[in-house]
């Protein structure tokens, strides 16, 4: 019985090792057989890996004490092993111990987790805002800061796809942002409609789309780039569906393309949008 | 059998005794895991690969699955198997007591599952069932959904909610008032202490539930307008409401499960629970903490973000005293002579993988990484290792411990050591690349995935093939055990088992104390 605990629990910590590292793997979009995160794209994304592979850590040690705790008791004190058994019911300080200790590994995970909440709502220093809003089943943008520029974002269909376009990740128009700029996104949802989430794992943001409130969260890309993401809040059918396209570019050509889309989306107005 | 035993018909249909209600539960609760199971069994073959396997384009069915799966696994079958059935059965003999305070309750709470299940059941059957997610969060489950199948949904609801409430009600008034004498609060053995707690998350969590459901169904139906922004509702307050019911709600599903867990390990390490004063009151902590952290579900609705820093403290909390459980079941083993059971290979995985589920759960708790992890599939691993291998393990090491105690005859010792290893491969190969694939960006409730998740999918669904394959080796066990019938001592673990249930024969007599037990 015991060779098989151990084989068993064994295969056990095997498994965690894989976890450990935050390996990096193709950017702004998940990769095959991919454990860990997707790389960082945005200095709050690295922060937030950078708290998790620290509490990562913290509870690798505590699962493989607890796996060895069990183990050792399963062979030490097994029938065999241990013909009578103590009737040891308390041990003060043992339960002092570990009430008191936990308490301490909570206090060290929690206050770095703090200063990252509040990094991540820091909304001093913005540089520019797009709106994005979510509907069934799509996401309309718009450009507050340029000419008040919208359009929508339509999942492309499997026949529709281009070389290097990711299945369901991909959508006929991109949302353009400048690289190293502090972008704002106001996250709302057809106030007719039901609730989605706005999110890019990359870039470290998710925020709910809600009828009648607006959100707001903010990132700053790193690098020019595509990243990718999809809806994460069920929102029917069509959840699976609505993914969110970012084409990171420099600023000077997001400059460019502002020209350029607002000759191209210049018939796009709220009417059109509703009639949608 | 003694002599009162009335017929079959009366005995089960209008059965007032605790015993043969729990039996009913269990039974019930059997054939509600199994549905959930091929629920889970299409979930997973439908994501076996990229690219639609078996749905076509109806991507709302694989919703209405989702939400089927979810509601049977949380209502009908761990709910119903622990406290219906588990709880009726023994904590009357745990505490000494002749039978539940209410019995003719006992009887309702159990007969009005049926006709919530077959609401639920039958919801999936008209206009393109229901699909808001177990969840049912409005506005999808109001102005997204027509028809009357999320209206189902809402009264079965109301009818498994109305059914625990009165279970509730009954166990809080048999245990404060029906213990035998010398039988204080003190010495009542840990599930008895489990089901008391849980039987408080019941009462006043689930009449929030009922009060949003109900608002729903008037927003559905009669022009109300709670969670509608457009007429000056708020999507938001559901959440709230629903959560304040949903976080005590999963403690009503782990609690019991840490009841039997004591009395599984002491018993099969011949030694008497460790601290367990601490145990017990552990779970009064857990049981009042959990009704203060509700708001850690909806970190991502757009909380303010010293709301999100209190309920990320408050979340943290939790961790000290499952910590003090977790700690006390290894002393309690520690220094035993433990013998490795059927249901001790549950207890012990339970307290392992749980402790697994328990840290990802710190993870998440952790407000800055869960923008990350939110609605992804790491929270889907995170829920079923404390819910699929908390729960469930616990279920099926109190069925073992219990089952020839509830029978009168003997389950094979070696198919249900087979059963486990099943199981444990099973689960953990579907659960544990979960953890992957959420960390990669994975959302959860999606039929289809980016190909880029293909690899961690594959893997999982062949673990599901497996656990589905050992959810039925699990009948196969009980059904070798009917045929066979090996009769029953009336303590088959020997000295370990002290509590009251192992001094009563194998069944216990339909009136199972002609004189009440002394406390020693």
């Amino acid at each position: 019985m015991r060779v098989y605990f151990k084989l068993f629990f064994l295969s056990f910590s095997f498994l965690s090792p894989f976890l450990l590292v935050s390996q990096s793997f193709a950017k702004g979009q998940p990769s095959e057989w991919q454990i860990s995160f997707q790389e960082a794209a945005s200095p709050l994304m690295q922060s937030l890996i950078d708290l998790h592979d620290f509490v990562f850590w913290v509870i690798t040690v505590i699962t493989v004490f607890v796996f060895f705790l069990l183990a050792y008791v399963c062979v030490k004190f097994s029938a065999k092993n241990n013909k009578t058994p103590s009737q040891t019911t308390h041990h003060s300080l043992l339960e002092v111990a570990w009430t008191v200790i936990p308490v301490l590994i909570l206090v060290v995970i929690a206050i770095p987790s703090f200063k990252l909440l509040y990094n991540q709502n820091d909304f001093s220093k913005i540089d520019m805002t797009i709106k994005a809003t979510g509907y069934t089943w799509y996401w309309g943008y718009e450009y507050p800061d340029h000419d008040n520029i919208q359009f929508d974002a339509i999942m492309l269909q499997d026949d529709e796809l281009e070389e290097g376009q990711p299945r369901l990740l991909s959508t006929d128009n991109l949302l353009v942002v400048p690289v190293n700029t502090n972008v704002k996104m106001q996250i709302t949802s057809d106030p007719a409609g039901v609730i989605h989430s706005w999110a890019v794992p990359s870039l470290g943001v998710k925020m709910d789309a809600i009828p009648g409130r607006l959100n707001e969260t903010y990132f700053n890309i790193n690098e020019p780039g595509m990243y990718y993401g999809q809806c994460s809040e069920l929102c029917g059918p069509g959840h699976g569906f609505m993914p969110i396209t970012i084409k990171a570019v420099s600023e000077n050509d997001f400059a460019a393309w502002i020209e350029e889309a607002k000759v191209e989306f210049a018939d796009n107005n709220d009417d059109l949008i509703v009639l949608k | 059998m003694s002599s009162h035993a009335p017929s079959f018909f009366t005995r089960y249909f209008f059965s007032t005794n605790h015993k043969d209600i729990g039996v009913l539960y269990i039974v019930f609760a059997i054939i509600a895991g199994l549905i959930g199971g091929i629920f889970s069994l299409l979930i997973r073959m439908e994501l076996a690969e990229p690219g639609m396997q078996i749905l076509g384009d109806d991507y709302q069915q694989y919703n209405v699955w989702i939400t089927s799966h979810g509601l049977l696994m949380i209502f009908f079958m761990i709910m119903p198997a622990m406290v219906g059935g588990f709880g009726n059965y023994f904590v009357p003999l745990l505490i000494g007591a002749p039978d539940m305070a209410f019995p003719r309750m006992n009887n309702l709470s159990f007969w009005l599952l049926v006709p919530s299940i077959i609401l639920l059941i039958g919801s999936g059957f008209v206009d393109g069932g229901a699909g808001p997610g177990w969840t049912l969060y409005a506005p999808l489950s109001t102005s997204g959904h027509g028809g009357p199948a999320v209206d189902m949904v809402i009264l079965s609801m109301h009818l498994a909610g109305a059914s625990s409430i009165l279970g509730a009600i009954n166990f809080i008034t048999t245990i404060f008032n029906m213990r035998a004498p010398g039988m204080t609060m003190h010495k009542m053995p840990l599930f008895a202490w489990s089901i008391l707690i849980t039987a408080f998350l019941l009462l006043l969590s689930l009449p929030v539930l009922a009060g949003a459901i109900t608002m729903m169904l008037t927003d559905r139906n009669f022009g109300t307008a709670f969670f509608n922004p457009e007429a000056g509702g708020d999507p938001v307050l559901f959440q709230h409401l629903f959560w304040f019911f949903g976080h005590p709600e999963v403690y009503i599903l782990i609690l019991p499960g840490f009841g039997i867990i004591s009395h599984v390990v002491s018993t099969f390490s011949k030694k008497p629970i460790f601290g367990y004063l601490g145990m017990a009151y552990a779970m009064a902590a857990i049981g009042v903490v959990g009704f203060v952290v509700w708001a850690h579900h909806m970190y991502t609705t757009g909380l303010d973000v010293d709301t999100r820093a209190y309920f990320l403290a408050a979340t943290m909390v939790i961790a000290v005293p499952t910590g003090i459980k977790i700690f006390s079941w290894i002393a309690t083993m520690w220094g035993g002579s433990i013998e490795f059971k059927t249901p001790m290979l549950f207890a012990i995985a339970m307290i392992f993988l749980f402790t697994l589920g328990g840290v990802t759960g710190v993870v998440l708790a952790n407000t800055g990484i869960d923008v990350a992890l939110h609605d992804t599939y790491y929270v889907v691993a995170h829920f079923h290792y404390v819910m699929s291998m908390g729960a469930l393990f616990s279920i099926y090491a109190g069925f073992y411990y219990w089952f020839s105690k509830m029978s009168g005859i003997e389950y094979n010792e070696l198919l249900g050591k087979i059963h486990f290893w099943l199981t444990f491969i099973g689960v953990n190969i579907t659960f544990f690349p979960m953890h992957f694939s959420g960390l990669a960006g994975m959302p959860r409730r999606i039929p289809d995935y980016p190909d880029a998740f293909a690899g961690w999918n594959y893997v999982s669904s062949i673990g599901a093939y497996i656990s589905v394959f050992a959810a039925f080796f699990f009948l196969i066990v009980i059904f070798e055990a009917f045929i066979k019938a090996r009769k029953a001592q009336k303590n088959p673990w020997g000295k370990g088992a002290t509590t009251f249930e192992w001094e009563l024969s194998s069944p216990p007599p339909f009136h199972s104390y002609d004189d009440l037990p002394k406390v020693k």
